[in-house]
């Protein structure tokens, strides 16, 4: 189900991005074309100053821009993907984990923990689409589950930022079964009343997006996301039709009904602030 | 029923099912008594499917579980359960035909019948849409599974898709959304849900109506992330790799059993499902029956906890006892 290799505009891995650039300085943004300086970007979280073009964010950028500075405590930072299906395809699963643990820094796809929003304790975690296209094996779907657990034994809000090519079909069946364990994690945590709001950015798809990022008691979208089931690609092969304009994209499922409202990333944390303040703990 | 169409590593049963035909009409132009030649091969051609059948591979049995001629679900509808009586739409948007939902009775016990239904030729097929459900069928499951909530009727789910529909109108109407939906209120139904994937269990889409108490997959089913042609096309930038693609995705019913993804292996008869719909029905229907006689037992809580659990176990990753950061 991993549709994308790479995000289809932009985003997904700035810190590839910089490398491919001389001194690393510069870069054109794929929004408008003009030349944006790493520094203005680095200001500015990511986004164009002159198109508001959202450049990806790894998930520890994300989670520095909307947690109180220095709340964030890390949770289940040991866990590591294992090749229990002994993947053999062109590449095994064992390369492809170490060369995306080399080129993000990161142990899998998701950052997951605890900290403050504006004071308010929350849960939190993050997909990372530059590794391995934050597709969801045991690892993601685990973290996930404890993180939303933990929530729900602490009477916290859950917030979940995803990204995500789909289920690791190096892991087989058992990534398809992290959209029902993650589910039903949210299932409990909403039985306790408590708030769960989903973040979606660029691109988030398939098995993640027919799991927890659907499931939000308030859906937010990054603009211009690229959010849908199916692959565009699949889609045209299979109905032999064009798509329509805009399509599987933020704007487009506002349209249709699915995302609460699309938030431009500079107002993020004080939409989610207030979102959370709003619905605020139920009484138990 | 006709002669099922021989799949390519039938090959030698049809060739030696084509000599005892010849070995007959031998005997028969020469009035001639062959009878014990033609207890020779008829002996010869059961080794040799069993032989066949005893050894298959992965990709051989994602074809059996294709077999155009596999009973389908509602095959097993009209033989497994009585008082079956179809229950259209979504009360949304349309009646998903891919879907087909309904009450019936299985022995004494009523129950909520949720299928996929494939087609077995090209006008069937255009009607269940290949089997593919779009949103609307989702969400007629839950619909249904919610009516037997509130009348206290168990939930059992036929599974047999390709995946669910990629097309325009389904993401239009959110088939993630429907999916994602079902999965966490599958986990809160507080009514026994019990599934079998009898043919195809494709991906999301049969997860989509497959959480469950226990799940059951039929000998030559599979259940699979991503089907072996699209796992081929990404891994080796070609379709032609689907067989191995099948062995490496481990999605056979006795991989599955392995990895505790599936609960019970239920046999078919000698040579495949597709050889004998009514034994077939008969070895699904009574294993449907026993188990929901079992879970019909258990209290309603200690059930919802045990389904929680044993999804909660799934997936395998290394832990090594001392972390970096704190633990939840
Ligand atoms: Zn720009």
């Amino acid at each position: 189900m991993a549709i994308f290799k790479k995000p289809p505009t932009g985003g997904g891995g700035g810190r590839k991005r910089r490398s491919d650039i001389p001194e690393g300085l510069f870069q054109k943004c794929p929004g408008c074309n003009e030349v944006v300086h790493e520094i203005e970007l680095t200001e500015n979280q990511r986004v164009c100053p002159h198109c508001d073009y959202h450049f990806s964010q790894s998930a520890k950028e994300r989670i520095e821009s909307l947690l109180d500075p220095g709340s964030f405590v890390e949770m289940d930072a040991s866990l590591h993907s294992v090749d229990s299906l002994r993947f053999q395809g062109m590449a095994t699963y064992k390369d492809r984990l170490k060369k995306y643990q080399e080129s993000t820094g990161l142990i899998d796809a998701v950052l997951s923990g605890y900290g403050t929003l504006e004071g308010i304790r929350v849960a939190i975690a993050v997909m990372d689409f530059a590794f391995l296209a934050a597709t969801m094996g045991s690892v993601v779907g685990e973290r996930i589950t404890r993180a939303i657990e933990y929530a729900t034994t602490e009477r916290i809000p859950i917030i979940i930022i995803s990204a995500s090519g789909g289920a690791r079909m190096y892991e087989g069946m058992l990534s398809l079964m992290q959209m029902a364990k993650t589910s039903g994690a949210l299932a409990r945590h909403g039985e306790a009343r408590l708030p769960y709001i989903s973040i979606l950015t660029n691109p988030t798809t398939a098995g993640v997006m027919a799991s927890y990022a659907s499931l939000g008691d308030i859906i937010v979208a990054e603009p211009k996301s690229m959010i849908g089931f199916a692959g565009p690609r699949v889609i045209k092969e299979t109905t032999h039709q064009d798509l329509p304009k805009g399509f599987q994209t933020a704007e487009f499922l506002e349209e249709h009904g699915l995302i609460d409202q699309i938030v431009h990333r500079r107002k993020l944390r004080p939409k989610i602030a207030e979102f959370l303040r709003f619905l605020g703990p139920a009484a138990a | 029923m006709k002669e099922p169409q021989p799949l390519d590593f039938e090959k030698p049963i049809v060739e030696l099912q084509r000599r005892l035909q010849e070995i007959r009409e031998h005997s028969d132009e020469h009035a001639l008594d062959f009878d014990s030649e033609v207890e020779a091969m008829e002996a010869k051609i059961e080794i040799t499917r069993r032989e066949i059948y005893d050894n298959l591979n992965a990709w051989q049995r994602v074809q059996i579980a294709r077999h155009v001629q596999r009973p389908f679900a509602l095959d097993y509808v009209e033989r497994c359960f009585t008082n079956w009586n179809e229950l259209h739409g979504d009360r949304l948007f349309g009646d998903d035909k891919a879907m087909p939902c309904g009450i019936a009775m299985l022995g004494e016990h009523r129950c909520i019948v949720i299928t996929n239904q494939k087609g077995r030729n090209t006008k069937e097929n255009v009607l269940r849409n290949f089997g593919c459900a779009h949103p609307e069928g989702y969400r007629k499951a839950l619909r249904l599974m919610q009516l037997g909530e509130k009348f206290h009727l168990p939930v059992i789910s036929l599974i047999d898709t390709p995946g669910a529909y990629p097309g325009i109108g389904s993401e239009e109407r959110h088939i993630a959304e429907a999916i994602a939906v079902n999965l966490r209120e599958m986990m809160k139904l507080r009514v026994p849900i019990l599934a079998a994937v009898i043919g195809e269990g494709g991906s999301g889409g049969a997860l989509g109506i497959g959480v469950a108490d226990h799940v059951m997959i039929l000998e030559n089913a599979y259940y699979s992330v991503i089907s072996p042609e699209a796992c081929s096309a990404i891994l080796w930038k070609d379709r032609r790799h689907a067989a191995e693609a099948a062995e490496a995705l481990k999605l056979t019913a006795q991989d599955l059993m392995r990895l505790n993804v599936v609960d019970e292996i239920v046999s078919e008869p000698d040579g495949g499902a597709h050889r004998a719909h009514e034994k077939a029905a008969e070895i699904l229907g009574r294993a449907l029956h026993s188990n929901l006689e079992r879970l019909l037992k258990i209290p309603i809580n200690q059930l919802l906890k045990k389904r929680y659990e044993k999804f909660r176990r799934l997936g395998n990753f290394a832990e090594p006892p001392k972390g970096n950061g704190a633990t939840g």
